[in-house]
């Protein structure tokens, strides 16, 4: 996928004009914050499940080798295979010769971002395998050539109408020349068309939330059901996934079934928490008779050891972009990636390089709710401002920002001069503000003057009426 | 390739590992951690409870995620159960069982046993065991039962004793460890039907998986 984070700004104008994102965003902010809050607050123990949530992947990453090995030895003593790809090509490259080797013309897909973040879909049609999304958003989204703009819910970002006119236009060639507008309806269509995609497979497709050591099987967390018929009904079941996905034990995902589905969406438990390992059995009647984990490096290993290590304890419930002012304002595509929201602008720079991507720990207003809210209390303020140090560092922000923070860091480092500037700057905008207090229009502040007036100060600096307030206090 | 994707991956881990150079604390045993699987935070909810709470607690739980629970007084009773569901949906009096549940008296209903085909409308299969923590009930692949007739068919009926139901996820897992010789390819656990928030956030049920799960509670 083409990173396009670099045009952020554009790409967030864009979506604050555009009506059917805004009322789609509006219906995200007042739904998956209050049911997560709804949940949190019918378990008592859910703060102390976020400490063991955090201190369990830590004590993962400093034993992150032990475990990957485990649980390779652990799968292929189930009978599978696991894979490693240091890279998005390697990936693709080995998912490419697994179907091949059996003959794939198509390819079934439980929702996945790591192949979202491989561009593996792309890469299987260019080379003559048919990638078939079944997790109805992802459906959508192929139907009407986009990617995903939320990490849980792909399809946040579309209406009902624009759903019923990539049915319309697509589901035809099945019969279905009615154009549908009730959501079951709808759903209803989607489902009977994939049922015989499903049987028809060569190869399923999905990921995993995560990979169990002890052993050797993968988990998916799922509501429709359709990473399941995609492994269960297909000939050879492949997972892609990455290295940061491992935990020790069957205990160790508990806490995790205990924290993720209730910050992702509210709920309880997921419908459907399927554990995997190895082809069909030999008593069983049905299942894939193949099983291979392809598991992905892409940039991971190099955070560990480095000031981005608390990244790698994400395990993508998405409570950070659910709780986000400015993924509420802009939605996922502004973001320009695979990850959009407080998650993304820390995992994107990493991945795609801070070159391609320096904008996006910029549009942070750090408000902290991303880390009040992480399951696994990942300080996302704190990792985007290294992002930004990084960036200064390279010198990749514009010669005027450059100039004004040199300034104002020459100015911070010498007292009299700062409150002699801030004196000064207070009594003119104070000036500037008239009779109403208010300040229209500002030169260098017209980001903020063309959608609202900024309120003048009062006259004076704080040091001042600090001084006025407290007559013998050190100055 | 992918052997020396391996160990370059493996060794840049190590790298990053050293540079972190962790606490004692933070690094901990990971061979005692997989032998000892220790338990984590386990949620006073359902650690606490007797056998009839637990019951009592996988009901609510398994109702709230929008499961049917039919409860009988004993295993013979599970067919006129069964048969009463299908009614009651206005579904044909045919089920496809897993081989399991094959030895119960059928008698008035036709009833075939076999992995699931596209179309058949009411499956009924065993439950390994039942967790009151979320009313999750806990599936696994094997000959007693093929998988397929947990998610083909429109309505999922699943047989599960009442003494079977457990706490805490943590103690499904040591009747696995316990009863499974070896892990099976797959271990389902399910939490109501199947449903999709995906078209504008509707919550749907019936997405790809069951419309309807009936559960059918033994003693």
């Amino acid at each position: 996928m083409q990173v396009s984070s670099l045009q952020f700004k554009q790409n967030a104008h864009a979506a604050l004009e555009d009506a059917a994102l805004q009322r789609a965003l509006g219906k995200l902010k007042a739904g998956f914050p209050v049911k997560r809050a709804a949940a949190i607050a019918k378990l008592p123990e859910f703060e102390a499940l976020r400490d063991a949530g955090r201190d369990l992947k830590n004590h993962v990453l400093a034993n992150l080798d032990t475990y990957l090995e485990t649980f390779e030895a652990n799968v292929r003593e189930n009978g599978g295979h696991v894979h490693w790809a240091a890279d998005a090509e390697q990936a693709n490259a080995i998912i490419l010769e697994l179907c091949r080797r059996v003959g794939a013309k198509t390819v079934t897909k439980g929702k996945s971002m790591v192949s979202e973040e491989t561009g593996l879909n792309d890469y299987l049609a260019a080379n003559g395998v048919t990638p078939v999304e079944t997790d109805l958003g992802e459906y959508i989204l192929q139907l009407r050539d986009e990617h995903p703009s939320h990490i849980v819910a792909p399809a946040i970002h579309l209406s009902l109408d624009q759903v019923s006119d990539a049915f319309h236009q697509h589901h035809r060639p099945y019969g279905k020349t009615a154009r549908q507008t009730e959501p079951r309806a709808l759903l209803d269509e989607a489902r009977e068309i994939m049922r015989t995609r499903f049987a028809a497979a060569d190869v399923g497709i999905t990921g995993a939330n995560f990979c169990i050591a002890e052993t050797g099987q993968t988990v998916i967390f799922t509501n429709e059901g359709n990473g399941d018929l995609t492994q269960l009904l297909a000939k050879v079941h492949i997972v892609i996934t990455s290295i940061d996905k491992v935990v020790p034990t069957l205990e160790d995902l508990a806490t995790f079934m205990r924290l993720l589905p209730r910050s992702a969406t509210g709920q309880e438990l997921t419908v459907y928490t399927s554990l995997s390992s190895g082809p069909r059995r030999a008593d069983d009647a049905d299942g894939p008779g193949e099983f291979h984990v392809v598991l992905l490096d892409n940039g991971r290993s190099g955070m560990l050891g480095s000031e981005f290590q608390d990244m790698l304890r994400c395990i993508r419930c998405a409570a950070c972009i659910n709780h986000c002012p400015v993924y509420g304002a802009v939605g996922g595509h502004a973001y320009g990636w695979v990850y959009p929201g407080p998650m993304g602008s820390v995992l994107t720079p990493q991945l795609v390089g801070i070159e391609q991507a320096g904008l996006l720990p910029n549009a942070s207003t750090f408000c902290g709710r991303c880390e009040s809210v992480c399951p696994v209390r990942i300080p996302l303020p704190k990792l985007m401002r290294h992002w930004r140090n990084r960036e200064y560092e390279k010198h990749l922000q514009p010669r005027a920002y450059r100039f004004g923070l040199g300034a104002w860091a020459w100015l911070a480092k010498h007292p009299g001069w700062y409150r002699k500037a801030t004196a000064l700057q207070a009594r003119l905008l104070k000036l500037l503000g008239g009779k109403a207090g208010r300040i229209r229009a500002l030169p260098v502040a017209r980001g903020w003057t063309a959608w609202r007036d900024l309120p003048a100060p009062e006259g004076k600096t704080f040091h001042e009426l600090w001084a006025e307030r407290s007559p013998g206090a050190a100055r | 390739m992918t052997t020396n994707a391996r160990d370059a991956i493996l060794a840049n881990i190590r790298k990053g590992i050293a540079r972190a150079d962790p606490p004692a604390a933070l690094k901990g045993d990971p061979a005692a951690r997989l032998a000892g699987h220790p338990r984590n935070v386990v949620p006073a909810r359902a650690a606490a409870l007797d056998p009839a709470g637990r019951v009592e607690l996988f009901v609510a739980m398994a109702t709230e995620a929008s499961a049917v629970v039919s409860r009988v007084p004993e295993r013979a009773a599970v067919p006129a159960a069964v048969a009463a569901f299908l009614e009651a949906q206005a579904l044909p009096p045919s089920v496809v069982l897993a081989p399991e549940l094959a030895g119960l008296d059928w008698t008035g209903l036709a009833t075939e046993i076999r992995p699931a085909r596209g179309g058949d409308p009411a499956s009924v299969t065993p439950a390994f065991a039942g967790i009151a923590e979320t009313g999750t009930l806990v599936l696994h692949s094997g000959g007693h039962s093929p998988t397929s007739l947990n998610f083909v068919p429109d309505h999922h009926l699943v047989v599960l004793e009442a003494a079977r139901i457990v706490g805490a996820y943590e103690d499904a897992w040591d009747l696995l460890r316990a009863e499974l010789g070896a892990i099976p390819r797959t271990v389902n656990l399910i939490t109501g039907p199947s449903r999709t928030a995906d078209l504008e956030q509707t919550l749907l049920m019936g997405a790809h998986g069951p419309v309807q799960l009936c559960i059918v509670l033994v003693g």
